[in-house]
């Protein structure tokens, strides 16, 4: 039997408990295509994937393989169907070489023939235009490796169709153009690729068609040649709305933060951060770009007085002139100083909140040591959280409601919430809007953007260099550890912070 | 010379039920499966086996050894790996907290060895001390002619069968995890469930399998003891907290089955150190009597401050998987 | 269009849902219909054994546990054991700490309260005896609990292993004891201390023999309920517990939380010791925590770490525990039939904890629909 179409699902639907995932969506890929899914986060694009790769289970509709229904039970079903999916977050084993990996989970000689295996990989890579080597451990490779790894395991079980989850989300400008070579050599092989992802210029990029995803539903899909930005943002939100983040002037900056020369060493002795320097002020916000692991989240901590410091120090200056050594200080000093800073840490319901807490008791981490007494006072708290939920427009049944039943916008609501009820003079927080669809990333511009009015001296740590561009003053960018160059937000472009990201320093410089 | 032969050849004694104590806690735990069960697991696996003996000698007109052996043999295994089967319900299909169940399952498991251990022979409408002397004999029985080498004879070539048995567990054990496609896929379920359930891997077979063969094995722990050790009689907590020392084992070996081997007869030696040591006292050798669980605790305390990447438990270990789980 | 006969693979038969929440009622009807189920099960295993029909089965249990005076006092006694240890235990299990070193904290409580005995039981008045006696105990379980805490704290060493071997160095210390105890010599049992004047013992209180430990245990069950839920000292515990990355960012020192949460769990086990040693049993042996330090676990986690569900559980299991004994002796069984029992029911109620988190749906199944 020849079909036009690779796969075709039909009306497929998906609940979790009462949340409605996917409802009845209708999509199709034709063979020797690239097509995109288009969808805020939330939208059921990834719930959707995984059905078709057999994580997930549809509570109803048909889903068709070359023209035939099929009944995709568990992963093994999906790779005997001939489609593999490469996961945003990477699903390998850190203890195992790049080669076990590949071949764990398939079928053969029940005595592994490493040599053999390893010469097959290689021709794989050879055949596509990749770049690894099979016998290295996961634990010491690049996100980039580690990504070409999961898209060599699906290759390796011969796969027809790929599906990819944001696969560019955490690549460099650089590192993408060459994924998407590979893939266009794909699409020549004959095989249909299907690309998750939010990012509008990619989808125009590199696809035939695009379907589009809004909050579960299925909107429609449109060849790529007729979309354009607006128009597909259109259909992902289901308005029009202005992308344009408004940026203020920093008015009267004041130094804050004055970090020279820090050095970190994390648990294995390796150096995270390397004679970082930089200065902060009040009144504007800084950006701090870079691959993921190049030692933003230990900046960020460092400061806050959650890592050990090898060298180097952090200065505070508060408003009234009064210096103070943050470096030589741990998070509860820092607190009991009564230094106003806040931050909002990338794991929010790891770090920064207790999920199966309610908004009170979380409200209640930043606060409980005050007074005296050896028990508790829950009111102020729950004045907090009633005045959080209702100024941030919190969805959620009560301040008695876990905060790991909220969405995700919710959460990280309640967090920054919590974070600028103090009126800190730093605020700090990573990845403010991972995970966050469009409106309520943009309600957290929103509210960055008014404590840089207010005063506060922001630093953001980011990975949509669109967005850093558009929301900081000055951006940062982290290599390794080593800082590659402080720039003007301005007047950079993206393809400079991208080099600067790989370790080039600004003027051309290469450093190692 | 002749008493460091004997304490050499009785340490070994001590530590194989030890062994396959560990050896089969070993397998489990990389499945992701931390079944502190194992204990209750060697009492039942003894008990079993021995009931099986004791009613095959009381039924059959003329008992064969080797008609015992097989009997006894065939009821440890199966007996014990209900009981992983149990756990593995529990944690896998119920997701029961695996500590919880765990400690459950020693309380029946114990229980269950001395409930049938103490009652037995009057359940049977016998009475008096239980024994299985021409099972237990076959048990015994060393390799002929080997043995009676010098030194090397009763050092090497001395035991029964489930002595080597035990040896070659733990080194196909090893030989499985490192070499075999399978063994490949049981790490990746033990490291993490969810990227193995990703790739195909069928999490809860090998999780099920895995408890079960590994209980199975444990249980044999218990058939050495009652057969081999005491030689076909039960005594009621007289195997005492060796499954423990089995679990204690599985971390000291750094989850390797070839370091069990040796851990296992440096438990052993521990164990009995104290009948060897001149010049105790009653109240001295109690104190002896500690080193096999003083030495754990050293051995826990230092690979913990020292904290090798390579040394440290399955990633996933003592979690259930619940593929939906959001 | 599609020929239908094309379809290789099934769909599973059944579909597991986690619940989004459960009602209280519901909850409690699922507790309770495996409980019972595990009634009928236990019923059907001694049946085999006995021949016996399962009414007089159950007779006798309820006979074992409540069928005289005596027995209720047992049974009283028993639960308030079990429901002190589960009460220690659940700060440490809060905080996520596997303490599984109860059974050797009750020892060594238990130790110190007969060395005490032991030593002074003749020369000082019974009131000072008594307070000694408290405040030995709950050094000697405070110190078996602060030894795995410090290297958990500072190094991140196994704690449910470190625990679980402090057990047995426990046991080894009593039997090093006994060896100079024993009473008569050679017996290597230490008999009833200061059995003539009663020194050290609990006195009764309000003409009630157990009421000491009445007032003892329900003052630690309600105080730790407290204790949880409204001091700065439980919220520090439940953030450790739930995120101890969290807890280092709101700048709680997880360390000092770790020793401090752990020496009150230790102390709380080594009080038991005391309150088996000088209110109950008047002896020591390694079997005076006859593994209730495991069952204790159990409780604790089954209720979830409130003391108050605390008390129903252990209630509950030791009554099944003393009416198995006596179903013992009726039959002439080996004793060891009560742990029999208790794991079957704990199956049965560990078990039943899925049925209230998840849903099972059947399949339709979808061809026949078409």
């Amino acid at each position: 039997m020849n079909n036009e179409y690779a796969i075709e699902l039909k009306n497929v639907t998906k609940r979790f408990g009462e949340i409605i995932a996917n409802d009845n969506v209708n999509l199709n890929v034709k063979k020797g295509e690239i097509l995109s899914i288009l969808g805020e986060n939330g939208s059921g694009k990834t719930t959707l994937m995984n059905m078709l790769s057999g994580i997930y289970f549809p509570d109803s509709g048909q889903i068709y393989v070359d023209g035939r229904e099929v009944t995709i039970r568990s992963p093994k079903d999906s790779f005997n169907l001939g489609s593999g999916m490469s996961h945003q977050h990477f699903k390998l084993i850190n203890v195992l070489t790049a080669a076990e990996n590949i071949i764990w989970g398939l079928p053969g000689a029940e005595r592994i023939k490493m040599n053999q295996i390893v010469g097959e990989v290689n021709a794989l890579c050879d055949r596509y235009g990749f770049d690894l080597n099979p016998t290295q451990k996961i634990y010491d490779r690049s996100v980039s490796q580690k990504q070409t790894v999961e898209i060599i395991k699906v290759l390796y079980r011969g796969a027809d169709v790929l599906i990819l989850d944001e696969p560019t989300a955490v690549l460099t400008p650089q590192e993408t153009q060459k994924l998407f070579n590979v893939l266009r050599n794909m699409r020549k092989a004959g095989k249909s690729i299907i690309i998750i992802t939010h990012k509008l210029n990619e989808v125009l990029e590199l696809s035939d068609r695009v379907s589009v995803l809004r909050k579960g539903q299925y909107i429609g899909t449109v060849p790529t040649r007729e979309a354009t930005v607006e128009s597909l943002t259109e259909m992902m939100v289901g308005e029009k709305i202005n992308l344009a983040i408004d940026r203020s002037e920093p008015g009267k900056p004041e130094l804050r933060l004055d970090v020279r020369n820090l050095t970190c060493k994390n648990r294995e002795g390796i150096s995270v951060l390397k004679k970082v320097s930089f200065t902060a002020f009040s009144g504007e916000i800084l950006g701090i770009a870079g691959i993921a692991g190049s030692g933003q989240k230990e900046l960020l901590e460092a400061v806050a007085g959650l890592e050990d410091i090898e060298s180097g120090e952090i200065l505070y200056h508060a408003p009234d002139g009064s210096i103070e050594k943050l470096s030589e200080m741990a998070a509860a000093e820092i607190r009991d100083l009564k230094i106003s800073l806040a931050f909002v840490p990338e794991d929010r319901l790891g770090m920064g909140l207790v999920g199966s807490m309610d908004l009170t008791d979380n409200m209640m981490l930043r606060s409980y040591t005050e007074g005296k007494h050896f028990f508790t006072n829950r009111k102020k708290p729950k004045a907090l959280a009633e005045r959080v939920v209702d100024k941030l427009a919190v969805s959620t049944p009560s301040v008695e409601t876990p905060v790991s039943k909220l969405s995700g916008g919710n959460v990280q609501k309640v967090l920054l919430g919590r974070e600028i009820a103090s009126s800190p003079t730093v605020l700090m927080v990573a990845y403010p809007v991972r995970g966050l669809d469009i409106n309520s990333s943009y309600t957290i511009y929103k509210l960055l953007n008014a404590q840089k009015e207010k005063g506060a001296s922001v630093l953001c740590v980011g990975e949509d260099l669109d967005v850093l561009l558009e929301l900081c003053d000055r951006i940062l960018v982290l290599s390794g550890g080593i800082v590659t160059g402080i720039v003007d937000a301005r007047t950079s472009t993206k393809e400079e912070l991208g080099l600067m990201m790989t370790g080039s320093k600004v003027g051309g410089q290469k450093h190692a | 010379m002749e008493l460091l032969l004997t304490f050499l050849q009785k340490a070994i004694g001590q530590g194989i039920s030890i062994l396959f104590g560990a050896s089969g806690e070993i397998i489990t735990e990389k499945s992701g499966n931390l079944n502190l069960g194992i204990p209750g697991i060697m009492y039942m696996g003894g008990i079993s086996g021995l009931m099986a003996a004791f009613f095959y000698e009381k039924y059959a007109e003329v008992p064969h050894p080797f008609m015992g052996l097989l009997i006894s043999f065939a009821a440890t295994l199966i007996v014990s790996a209900l009981g992983g089967l149990l756990f593995s319900l529990l944690t896998v299909t119920l997701h029961a907290n695996q500590n919880v169940v765990g400690l459950a399952l020693t309380t029946f498991g114990v229980g269950f060895g001395n409930f049938f251990g103490g009652s037995i022979s009057k359940l049977a409408g016998g009475v008096g001390q239980i024994s299985v002397a021409t099972t237990a004999s076959a048990y015994r029985t060393s390799i002929p002619g080997l043995s009676e080498i010098p030194v090397i004879g009763p050092l090497f070539f001395s035991y029964g069968f489930l002595t080597y048995l035990s040896i070659i567990v733990a080194l196909s054990m090893g030989y499985f995890l490192a070499n075999t496609r399978k063994g490949l896929n049981l790490r990746s379920v033990g490291e993490d469930p969810a990227t193995a359930d990703a790739a195909g891997i069928n999490v809860s077979r090998y999780k099920y399998l895995a408890t079960t063969v590994g209980a199975a094995i444990a249980g044999l722990g218990g058939l050495y003891f009652v057969m081999e050790y005491l030689g076909g009689t039960w005594t009621n907590n007289g195997f005492g907290d060796r499954g423990w020392l089995a679990i204690a084992l599985v971390i000291l070996a750094l989850w390797k089955p070839i370091n069990a081997i040796w851990g296992s007869f440096l438990f052993g030696g521990l164990f009995i150190l104290y009948i060897y040591t001149p010049g105790l006292t009653r109240a001295t050798q109690e104190l002896f009597k500690m080193l096999p669980y003083v030495v754990t605790i050293i051995v826990l305390v230092v690979t913990s401050v020292r904290h090798k990447q390579e040394n440290q438990p399955p990633g996933h270990l003592g979690q259930s998987y619940f593929r939906e789980d959001r | 269009m599609l020929k239908q006969n094309e379809i290789t693979v099934k769909e599973p038969l059944f579909r597991v849902i986690k619940r989004s929440n459960i009602s209280m009622p519901k909850a409690w009807f699922i507790r309770i219909a495996a409980a019972a189920l595990s009634l009928i099960v236990c019923a059907f295993v001694v049946m085999s054994i006995t021949g016996d029909n399962p009414l007089s089965v159950y007779l006798g249990i309820v006979d074992g546990a409540i069928g005289s005076k005596r027995r209720i006092w047992v049974t009283v006694r028993e639960t308030l054991v079990l429901l002190i240890i589960a009460v220690g235990l659940a700060p440490a299990f809060r905080m996520r700490f596997w303490n599984i070193g109860a059974e050797g904290q009750v020892l060594m409580g238990g130790a110190a309260a007969a060395a005490i005995m032991i030593y002074f039981g003749q020369s000082l008045p019974n009131g000072i005896l008594l307070i000694i006696i408290f405040t030995a105990s709950i050094l000697a379980g405070l110190i078996w609990g602060l030894l795995p805490a410090v290297f958990k704290a500072y190094f991140d060493t196994n704690e449910t292993l470190f625990t679980l071997m402090l057990n047995y160095v426990a046991m080894q210390i009593v039997t090093f004891c006994i060896v100079f105890w024993e009473k008569p010599a050679g017996s290597n049992t230490v008999g009833i201390i200061n059995a003539a004047n009663r020194g050290g013992w609990l006195p009764s209180l309000f003409g009630i023999d157990y009421g000491w430990n009445i007032v003892l245990v329900l003052a630690m069950t309600i105080g730790m309920y407290i204790y949880m839920r409204y001091t700065k000292h439980g919220y520090e515990i439940a953030v450790v517990g739930e995120s101890q990355n969290t807890a280092k960012y709101v700048g709680i020192n997880v360390k000092k939380v770790i020793i401090r949460t752990m020496m009150i769990s230790g102390a709380i086990c080594g009080l038991a010791g005391a309150i088996i040693v000088s209110g109950a049993s008047h002896t020591i042996s390694t079997s005076t925590g006859g593994g209730r330090g495991f069952t204790a676990i159990i409780v604790a986690w089954m209720a979830k770490f409130n003391p108050f569900a605390m008390i129903l559980v252990s209630g509950f299991l030791v009554f099944m525990q003393q009416g198995a004994i006596q179903i013992a002796s009726q039959y002439g069984l080996n004793e060891n039939a009560s742990d029999i029992i208790t794991g079957i029911i704990l199956f049965f109620l560990i078990g039943c904890e899925f049925f209230i988190t998840y849903k099972v749906e059947l399949n339709r199944n979808r061809k026949e629909a078409h």
